[in-house]
């Protein structure tokens, strides 16, 4: 699990200069993430109309996904944490604008104009905490709730993601559903380990026959899409939001607090150094009267 | 960054209430020729806030789209020039966004304004 980018430092730490120059320089993470966000703009179903329309690409990075969605003739704006990788996009000469942003701050964005949202392999960074300030919960829950108040009525958004875990998957799932979305998970070739790909597809505004989830690539004909009726009533559930931090160190202290016993543990401990230490008497460790 | 996305940016600093829009603070501006398409344009058109838009062409130095608009208008072509550019061929390169209620700078540089918040402003 090691292996995870998010288990080794936040993000605008990890997609530093070098780890950036990767996205333009090793032709398979281009396939890799050209094939995503194609497959991301085919779930998110616009209307067929050769209109363009105004995306939003929420974790561009490089803007790989940026150009699938210019090649589709969109205007689109990215936003990313990592100036790096916002520097390989401006090298790359991306036609959409770039935004230095962080989502789990919120998106700064006005109400109802956004007609659609993919990312791609972004939101699971959310579930960790990087810094103090930073709760996981609030986060998603910023994240959502803006982005659900900047899309317009019906718009989709597509979330492409690899949850760390079962319950990871559910959390981020369950703030979705709790900002107002509707919709669930798409897996796709849900039996293969390598190609096994997950897209959390959501709708904005109320379920309706044009909200119908898609059907995912390559399953033998059973259904493995969510419940979608999961969202609530688990929130005394617990999930393990990172591996990263360091365990913390078992303090051991009593009710009624440092004892006797404790003390003159100490005491020995500072003799053995051969530091000047007062001697053991029955008045050692003793309380003071009340009176004093 | 485009005017069309400075169109869309709202100050999200925590207890600020309208944080739209944001005042514009130009070091520097660079046109960039863009494909026209009125479909875009058309379809673009009613989510605009048209004085932010105006407002905000000026202080780019692009005084020719009208104060007042109508839907009709989208039917000539010579306004739909104007709009084009303005929204799409516009782009601020160094500079500065300004949130509207706290005065707080969002900086512009090469194009990308950041938009990180402090942890107190969260």
């Amino acid at each position: 699990m090691s292996s995870r980018p998010e288990l080794q430092a936040p993000p605008e730490i990890f997609y530093n200069e070098s780890e950036a120059r990767k996205y333009t320089s090793s032709s398979r993470i281009v396939e890799i993430q050209a094939k995503l966000s194609e497959r991301a703009v085919e779930l998110l179903a616009l209307p067929d109309d050769g209109v363009p329309r105004l995306l939003l690409d929420i974790g561009c990075g490089s803007g790989l996904s940026g150009e699938t969605l210019s090649e589709y003739g969109h205007q689109w704006i990215g936003l990313d944490i990592s100036q790096s990788m916002l520097d390989v996009a401006l090298e790359r000469e991306v036609e959409g604008d770039l935004l230095l942003s962080d989502m789990g701050q919120g998106l700064a964005l006005r109400t109802g104009v956004i007609d659609g949202a993919i990312s791609i392999s972004a939101v699971q960074w959310l579930c960790n905490a990087d810094k103090s300030c930073h709760n996981p919960r609030l986060r998603l829950k910023a994240f959502f709730g803006s982005l659900y108040r900047s899309l317009a009525r019906g718009a989709k958004a597509v979330f492409q993601m690899y949850p760390e875990s079962l319950a990871q998957r559910e959390l981020i799932l369950g703030f979705a559903m709790r900002a107002g979305f509707a919709g669930g998970v798409v897996v796709d070739y849900p039996h293969s380990s390598k190609s096994r790909k997950e897209y959390l597809v959501l709708t904005c505004g109320p379920p309706s026959v044009s909200t119908a989830i898609p059907s995912a690539k390559g399953e033998d004909g059973e259904s493995c899409s969510d419940d979608d009726d999961d969202s609530s009533g688990d929130e005394e559930h617990t999930v393990s939001i990172s591996d990263r931090h360091r365990p913390r160190k078992k303090l051991k202290v009593s009710k009624k607090g440092k004892d006797r016993k404790w003390l003159l543990k100490k005491k020995d401990q500072q003799r053995k150094k051969g530091n000047i230490v007062p001697p053991d008497t029955r008045y050692t460790g003793r309380k003071r009267k009340a009176r004093f | 960054m485009r005017l069309l996305t400075h169109n869309m940016l709202s100050s999200n600093i925590k207890g600020v209430a309208n944080g739209f829009p944001l005042g514009l603070e130009v070091q520097k501006f660079v046109e960039k020729q863009v494909d026209f398409n009125p479909d875009f344009l058309k379809n673009m058109f009613p989510k605009i806030e048209w004085k932010a838009l105006v407002t905000a062409a000026k202080t780019m130095g692009y005084a020719e789209l009208p104060e007042e608009v109508e839907s009709s208008m989208l039917e000539s072509e010579d306004f739909l020039q104007k709009f084009h550019h303005a929204l799409l061929e516009l782009h601020l390169e160094e500079g500065a966004l300004i949130c509207p209620e706290t005065g707080r700078r969002f900086a512009v540089t090469k194009g990308i304004p950041n938009m990180l918040l402090h942890e107190d402003e969260v």
